[in-house]
């Protein structure tokens, strides 16, 4: 009875593993259990490649376990009592190191093909620089055809607002979430479709060109990964790397990919997503973001306090919070509320300064944020929480600066 | 022998209360210390998993703070693999080798209660920053780098607990050399006469293998962690790009140690199914050359395929490959020693009392852990798996339904011996079925959030995995609270309330173990057997 | 065996043990300069050499034409500007190039920079020569300064056919504290 309860257990453990393939070979959309087989050329190459390995390792898998089986069944003392004594059969020792070699050379040789075939990033039409940061990633469109000098670049960040991903259930106590305390026990917002996939500027890439990404890291090691698009390679401070991809035309659709390569607090929010649009509608784009890099900066005067604050506050939210808290309390930044550093008149030329510039950690945003933006964020700095200095700064004051 | 006359004299006054364990310097005591601590740093370990569980319940941060998740993960795996597995390898070791070589005990006896009482302080120095990050002393306060702990961010932007981290690893580091020293010193030259190496049991011979292993790569890590050190605070670069250093340079170094720390934490466990098999099947193990042959070819293998860790950092088309060939070859001699096992039980006579249940559950779920390792292997499609929860999946399976039912295995295997009484039945059978059921609910899905996308070490993730997250989470705490049964039964033994065990606990158990007492005498063979 | 004997085998299979575990502990270290020399043959890592090529390139291939891409990286913490002035070349293997690069110091304070160059392909790497480089020492920048950064280069005439795109990166980062440290 112990021997058949075992038996039982064991064969429905084989048959969820089968049910799992079974089901798993259905999908050609973006699949809940399997890998997707993408929308390049080599993503779906990839996918063929794992699907015929998933077969080769799960008939040798089920081989392997059905006659454990059979043999718990047959060879238990109840129906065998008289074991056998072999211990060697030099046939079957040589049989089973000489097949299971061959079917790994049998793998060997589409994966060796595969890989060739990514290796080659020459004749790209379109070269994008990404650079990871921690927790963002920056395109920098370089070269597009005959445009040695795109000069487009812009940072990407998660979109997904913070309401829909702080929830706190507990107060304080052993898990302090110290940055949403005063959320505990709310309603929180439903979570959109794409949560902790979005990002607020994405990747636009043409349908039907060649696509090369030079990759790299701007502090520590992150990973460039979209899986509809196959590849992925880690983003190395001070080294470059380059992957490729070309989205047939017909694939035009947004694809979202995320780090894969833990880089601190925010490793799961700094995500991907790759706009694939028609050639046209790509160099439309393109010159459209051009055009906005060459104009001026706009500089129009907050008309008062408030107004710079709500600018301010919504900056501060997307690209300050996640190091210098919430409430200003700090973290892995300084604190703000109530600190010398944001309150005494003498350090307000730095205070600016070090958000443009950066300073070791501190990235340096004047890359990032226009004029406006910073403008805004060192008056809500020096006005929230508290801290009530009256200090207006005004976008002229930050270009003045640079 | 002298020395064998004047133990004589006091060997029945064995030391008793504190001082016994403090200064031990027995193989059983030592064995017996390293085996609970093992298991307390399994359920430590299992405390924090159940954090990152928590908290991966559901979508959204709802518990704790990303910061702290990435440190309940660093310190889950240093924990485990540190502190559960390696130790609880060490602790069979101690037990077991001197028995089954017909010795009285290791070779170095005091060497061997400094390798264990290092371990109590080294984990207390690294948990200690976990608790001063519960309680809120600071942002962040334990290691939160991952166990592997990649440059620039462990040396870079590592917190100030990272230099405390390095110091742990060095105790670790040597408490598990001078196991390992002890281990080959016993092994060699403490053999029983008439006991050849080829009539070594083969927990003996991979235990053996194990501390060469041993002895090869954790002064490699070792090195790691001093270099980390000196560019933290003595100005080096070995692994920053600015001072002229190369971050990936601590990817080859890490798992030059890494590679071969993994076959550490599963050699062993081959040893231990390769004595119960033949036990309840009745039946000699099937090729016993051929298994040692298997472990030597897997343990030098394992020198040469580190950086299959490593296919996405942008190595050249040449290294991908190799690495990719060589890690492919290393599942000829595993599955060598698989078939070996399945052919140990062909037609034999089996039962299937405890050990050998967790036995054949290891021999199939490693199996299954193997053969996705197989397809993790592939370097393209590799290109999707890795950094993903298919990853964790992967190891998931060697590691917890490999060595750790392995060691479950072992323990309800040589409990009569080490106890005296028999490991409760029921609740022996309960933690079996309770731990078998979950650990495959808590791992198994975890193949399929992988493959469609959910990476590793992360704390939230996007919609689509929210299902299988939950049950993953749901087999989790099931799989936790299983192991309070074991507590319970290992409890029960320890008080002595069981079965009486006779001197061989198991029918068709052979070796020089079974010829002792149980529970074995504070002295075992202080006059060596002939081994014929 | 007799006590002493044993004692005595026991300590000689020690002391080689742990002769062989400090040899294993050297070796991580002689991995550091293993790994050198092998980028430095390969180009694996993409690095160039550090210090210039003295000689010059023993001819032009006239027949191949290779595209040179620069791009420029500030590292965590660098402000100001760091751009080349031109994004790409085209050029013959052998033939000597100046490219210009630029970089500015906004900050109130005097820094020092290294820039670190990464190639890609790495396998190409080893076939770039610099006779002149901003890499090759530290830069320092006065406060407010903006400075021009010649890097005069060729490509090696023996460069694998198959390699016809290359990409130079240039990281800058600020290593002001660092020198000061070591010359405290």
């Amino acid at each position: 009875m112990q021997s058949t309860l075992f038996h039982r257990a064991a064969v429905g453990l084989t048959s969820l593993m089968i049910s799992g393939m079974a089901v798993a070979s259905d999908w050609t959309e973006r699949s809940d259990h399997n890998l997707r087989p993408g929308v390049t050329g080599v993503s779906q190459e990839v996918y063929d490649l794992h699907t015929t390995i998933l077969w080769i390792v799960t008939i040798i898998g089920l081989l392997v376990f059905g006659l454990i089986l059979i043999s718990m069944i047959r060879h238990r003392r109840s129906k065998n009592p008289n074991p056998s004594t072999f211990h060697e059969n030099v046939f079957l020792e040589v049989l089973w190191t000489v097949v299971p070699f061959v079917i790994l050379i049998a793998m060997a040789v589409p994966a060796t093909r595969v890989l060739i075939e990514l290796d080659d990033s020459s004749k790209a039409e379109l070269t994008v620089k990404v650079t990871g940061h921690r927790w963002k990633w920056e395109y920098e469109y370089l070269t597009y055809e005959d445009d040695n000098n795109v000069g487009v670049s812009f940072m990407s960040n998660l979109a997904t607002p913070m309401e829909q991903i702080n929830n706190p259930v507990l107060a304080g106590g052993l898990f302090p979430y110290g940055t949403a305390q005063d959320a505990v026990g709310s309603e929180f917002p439903e979570k959109d479709k794409n949560y902790n996939l979005e990002a607020d500027k994405p990747l636009y890439l043409p349908s039907g060109q060649k696509v090369r990404f030079l990759i790299t890291s701007a502090d520590v090691i992150h990973s460039f990964w979209i899986p509809d698009l196959g590849g992925k390679k880690d983003a190395i401070p001070g080294f470059v790397n380059e992957t490729w991809a070309i989205v047939p035309e017909g694939k035009e659709g947004t694809y979202y990919g995320q780090c894969a390569e833990l880089c601190g607090k925010n490793h799961a929010f700094m995500p991907i997503e790759a706009k694939v649009v028609s050639q046209d509608e790509f160099e439309t784009w393109l010159a459209e973001r051009k055009e906005e890099a060459a104009a001026a900066p706009d500089l129009t005067p907050f008309a008062d306090l408030d107004e710079a604050m709500e600018l301010g506050e919504q900056t501060y939210a997307g690209a300050c919070a996640v190091c210098h808290g919430n409430n200003g309390q700090g973290g892995v930044g300084l604190p703000f509320a109530g600190s010398d550093f944001a309150t005494n008149e003498e350090h307000l030329e730095e205070h600016i300064d070090v958000l443009i510039n950066g300073r070791a950690a501190m990235p340096a945003f004047g890359a990032q944020l226009s004029p406006r933006e910073i403008a805004a964020v060192v008056t809500y700095e020096r006005n929230a929480w508290g801290n009530d200095t009256g200090d207006l700064i005004q976008p002229q004051d930050v270009q003045d600066h640079e | 022998m002298s020395t064998a006359a004047a133990h004589d004299d006091h060997h029945h006054h064995a030391p008793t209360g504190l001082k016994r364990w403090l200064f031990s310097t027995n193989h059983k005591d030592i064995g017996t210390l390293y085996l609970w601590f093992s298991f307390a740093m399994f359920m430590t370990g299992g405390l924090l998993a159940m954090v990152i569980r928590t908290e991966l319940l559901e979508p959204g941060m709802q518990f704790v703070d990303p910061e702290f998740f990435n440190q309940m993960t660093t310190v889950h795996g240093l924990a485990m693999v540190f502190g559960a597995v390696m130790p609880g390898f060490v602790g069979l070791a101690n037990w077991m080798i001197p028995l089954m070589i017909g010795a009285p005990d290791m070779a170095l006896p005091r060497m061997n209660n400094w390798s264990f009482w290092i371990l109590p302080f080294a984990f207390l120095i690294l948990l200690s920053s976990v608790f001063m990050s519960a309680f809120g002393a600071g942002n962040p306060a334990a290691p939160n780098f991952g166990w592997t702990f990649y440059a620039p961010l462990s040396t870079e932007y590592g917190p100030a607990s990272t230099d405390l981290f390095i110091l742990s690893v060095h105790m670790m580091g040597i408490s598990s050399i001078m196991g390992a020293i002890n281990v080959i010193v016993t092994v060699f030259n403490l053999r029983a006469p008439g006991m050849t190496l080829m009539k070594m049991p083969l927990f003996v011979w991979t235990w053996l293998i194990t501390a060469f292993l041993l002895i090869a790569v954790m002064p490699v890590l070792a090195g790691a962690v001093t270099m980390m050190l000196t560019d933290r605070h003595f100005g080096t670069s070995f692994f920053n790009a600015a001072g002229g250093g190369d971050p990936v340079l601590f990817q080859h170094v890490f798992w030059f140690f890494g590679h071969p720390e993994v076959y550490i934490m599963i050699l062993p466990a081959f040893g231990i199914v390769s004595a119960i098999i033949p036990t309840f099947a009745r039946k000699p193990l099937f090729g016993y050359a051929s298994m040692v042959y298997a472990t030597a070819s897997i343990a030098l293998l394992s020198f040469v395929v580190w950086a299959h860790h490593m296919f996405t950092v942008g190595m050249p088309l040449a290294g991908t490959l190799f690495f990719m060939y060589m890690t492919m070859l290393i599942s000829v001699p595993t599955g060598v020693k698989v078939f070996n096992w399945v052919a140990t039980m062909w037609r034999g006579s089996m039962t299937f009392e405890l050990p050998m249940k967790w036995a054949i559950a290891f021999v199939i779920l490693f199996t299954c852990g193997g053969l996705s390792g197989l397809m993790l292997a592939i370097t393209p499609v590799d290109f999707q798996y890795h950094d993903t929860y298919f990853v964790v999946a992967h190891f998931h399976y060697v590691l917890v339904s490999g060595a750790v039912f392995s060691m479950f295995a072992a323990a309800y295997y040589w409990l009569p011996k080490w106890s005296g009484v028999m490991p409760n039945k029921l609740l022996g059978e309960l933690h079996f079925w309770s731990s078998l059921i979950s650990v495959n609910l808590l791992f198994f899905p975890m193949h399929f959030v992988g493959l469609a996308g959910m990476p590793r070490r992360y704390a939230d993730y996007a919609l689509q995995f929210a299902d299988y997250n939950f049950w993953i989470s749901i087999g989790g705490f099931w799989f936790g609270l299983s192991q309070l049964l074991f507590l319970a039964v290992c409890v029960l033994c320890a008080m002595k309330k069981g079965e009486k065990a006779p001197a061989r606990s198991w029918e068709g158990a052979e070796g020089l173990e079974w010829e002792v007492p149980s529970p074995a005498p504070f002295h075992t063979y202080d006059t060596p057997p002939v081994v014929k | 065996m007799s006590e002493q004997n044993l004692q005595q085998r026991n300590q000689r299979t020690l002391r080689k043990l742990l002769i062989w575990a400090v040899a294993m502990f050297g070796f991580a270290f002689a991995m550091v300069p293993f790994y050198d020399v092998i980028c430095d043959i390969t180009g694996l890592n993409g690095k160039t050499s550090t210090t210039a090529s003295t000689e010059g390139p023993s001819q032009v291939v006239e027949d191949r034409t290779v595209t040179v891409e620069f791009i420029t990286q500030r590292g965590d913490g660098v402000g100001g500007d760091f751009t080349a002035a031109t994004r790409r070349v085209e050029v013959h293997p052998g033939e000597i190039t100046l490219v210009n690069f630029f970089a500015s110091n906004p900050k109130s304070s005097d820094v020092i920079t290294q820039s670190i160059p990464s190639v890609s392909p790495g396998e190409a790497a080893r076939y770039l020569h610099k006779t002149q480089c901003f890499c090759f020492d530290q830069q320092s920048l006065a406060a407010g300064e903006r400075k021009e950064m010649p890097m005069i280069f060729y490509l090696d005439p023996e460069l694998p056919r198959h390699i016809n795109t290359l990409t130079l990166s240039y990281t800058i980062f600020d290593v002001t504290d660092r020198v000061a440290a070591t010359n405290k």
